[in-house]
């Protein structure tokens, strides 16, 4: 038949020559490339990362678990504007305001603040649709921590107590800090 | 032969034993290693310092399954087919020689379970009795796939055993005895030029080991247990540790033919220049003759062991990169192809011999030492 697109190749099938039918010649040469495969494993560093003892390096742009910020004065970022649970396509999000009380000037930034702040880890898809739609630079997702398994569905639901990073500024994730220009540039030439 | 010589042997059958097993267990290991190692991997490496204690827990693991009997199976059989496979893999083991004669003064130790003149004959007759194992246990279980596997080893290894026996005849012929021992000694003749019969039988090796290869139901020609077409072949039904005499089984099984191998086309115990550094010992550093011979001895039985590891490392070395042979490929090759060649190599041999290229043996040492 007329090939239409004359691309077939016609092959021509060869008798085996005699080195060929005897096996050994590429029974050895199939050894020599095992060998080789062998010591390979034995003197260079292997690629498998043994996972407990080692761990598998995060990208710099990584979307973890989330945290709420605080400012410099340790006082927590967020003012319950809901924007995040609006921006969020997973609907993680759920967020009870309050108003502040006097004498708490030094807990919360503004004069209203999340009295209770929810995210369901099953339903986020960590987008970070969150972190781009805060205005007050309050949610962040971490770039060095995920959400681990749990034995129960409701432990996945994480409120404020798991949420909002510690007071003391040695615990907290580095992960929503203010890039310097040239912090910036080294993260874009990583990436690139 | 003598109580005292009794008890001395009957002690060295008893350390042939647990070396057997022992380098079984760890064949199971290193099998894995390196696999590992060829395919660019890690390897066992959890239980302790590089895994080094994995075959106890892979033991404790086998030991603690649930042990498992197909209904309609032959129950003894059933039970009787991996006891038979590791008897007859035990066994063989006895006839080895892994050393010279060890003598202190009037005491002489023989490093060899027991050293009977048929010692090739007595190898082979348990190989052959090996597939009984194989073939109980597979038609025992009641499965379709078992039975085929255990036909597979039966046709198998009738056929690679006549290659076998026809590639050692061809040695036979040079050797003049059946004795291992006496194939050993011939191949280091004191005060000559010797070589291993690996020279004088390229050949009849090459059939040899891969008739070697056949019969240990080793890749290429694993076709018994066959996985991709038989589920797990003659053992598909068997659990817990009868699985494990099985596996087991075969690993004793590659031991042994290492160190067949070795004997006979390797020079077993004997290593380059032996006499001249026990000559040397005497002389120049002044020991006694018995002394400096036992220091041939130890250092003989260290040859056997590294060649017959390094045989072993070959069989795994195999396994790992070849596929497996096809199961009318595998009749074809043996039966067209290495018996014919076996045939041809027999009266190479004889000619050479007749002409006198392959020098005849003179015995320099005493047969049968020891009773």
């Amino acid at each position: 038949m007329e090939s239409l697109s004359n691309r077939a190749k016609k092959l021509e099938k060869k008798p085996m020559t005699l080195a060929e039918r005897a096996y050994l010649p590429a029974i050895f040469q199939g050894l020599s490339i095992t060998m080789q495969h062998f010591f390979r494993a034995a003197t260079k560093k292997q690629v498998t990362i043994r996972y407990p003892e080692e761990t598998r390096p995060f990208s710099p742009v990584f979307r973890g678990l989330h945290v709420l910020k605080r400012d410099e004065q340790g006082r927590e970022r967020c003012t319950a504007c809901g924007l995040c649970a609006v921006a969020c396509p997973a609907e993680a999000i759920t967020m009870v305001a309050g108003e502040r009380k006097k004498g708490e000037q030094n807990l919360y930034r503004e004069e209203k603040y999340a009295v209770s702040y929810e995210i369901n880890m099953l339903r986020c898809i960590f987008c970070g649709l969150c972190e781009e739609a805060c205005p007050k630079a309050a949610i962040y997702l971490q770039a060095d921590k995920m959400a681990p398994p749990r034995y129960e569905r409701d432990e996945f639901i994480y409120g404020k107590d798991r949420l909002v990073e510690p007071v003391s500024p040695d615990n907290r994730s580095k992960r929503g800090i203010q890039l310097t220009p040239e912090q910036a540039d080294k993260l874009r030439s990583q990436l690139a | 032969m003598t109580l005292e010589t009794l008890g001395w042997q009957g002690l060295v059958v008893l350390v042939v034993f647990g070396i057997s097993l022992l380098i079984a267990t760890y064949c199971t290991y290193a099998e894995r290693v390196i696999a590992a190692f060829l395919q660019d991997r890690v390897g066992p490496d959890r239980a302790g310092p590089f895994g080094i204690v994995q075959p106890l827990a892979d033991a404790v693991k086998l030991f603690t399954k649930e042990e498992f009997f197909p209904s309609g199976a032959n129950k003894a059989l059933f039970i009787f087919g991996p006891c038979l496979a590791m008897i007859t893999a035990l066994m063989s083991s006895a006839v080895i020689p892994f050393g010279n004669i060890l003598q202190f003064g009037e005491t002489a130790i023989r490093l060899q379970g027991i050293e009977i003149n048929v010692g090739m004959l007595y190898v082979f007759g348990i190989v052959s009795l090996g597939v009984y194992g194989i073939m109980i246990g597979g038609w025992a279980s009641n499965n379709k796939f078992s039975l085929l596997g255990a036909i597979r080893a039966a046709s198998q290894n009738i056929s690679y055993e006549l290659a076998m026996g026809l590639a050692l005849i061809a040695v036979l012929m040079m050797s003049g005895s059946l004795s291992l021992r006496d194939i050993t000694l011939q191949q280091s003749v004191p005060g000559e030029w010797h070589f291993w019969n690996i020279v004088k039988q390229p050949l009849g090796f090459i059939i040899f080991i891969v008739c070697a290869f056949a019969e240990t139901n080793r890749t290429p020609f694993d076709l018994p247990e066959c996985e991709t077409e038989l589920v797990g072949g003659y053992h598909t039904e068997y659990s817990s540790m009868k699985m494990g005499l099985y596996l087991f089984a075969e690993y004793v099984n590659v031991f042994v033919a290492s160190a067949v191998m070795s004997v006979i086309y390797f020079g077993g115990f004997n290593f380059p220049f032996q006499y001249e550094l026990r000559e040397w010992l005497h002389s120049a550093q002044g020991l006694s003759v018995d002394a400096a011979q036992n220091i041939i001895v130890i250092l003989g039985v260290v040859t056997i062991f590294a060649k017959i590891f390094a045989f072993i490392f070959f069989f795994m070395w195999v396994r790992w990169t070849l596929p497996r042979f096809r199961y009318d490929q595998l009749m074809r090759l043996g039966w067209t192809i290495l018996i014919p060649l076996a045939i041809f190599n027999i009266l190479l041999t004889g000619g050479l011999i007749t002409t006198g290229i392959i020098p005849e043996i003179k015995q320099w040492w005493v047969s049968s030492p020891l009773g």
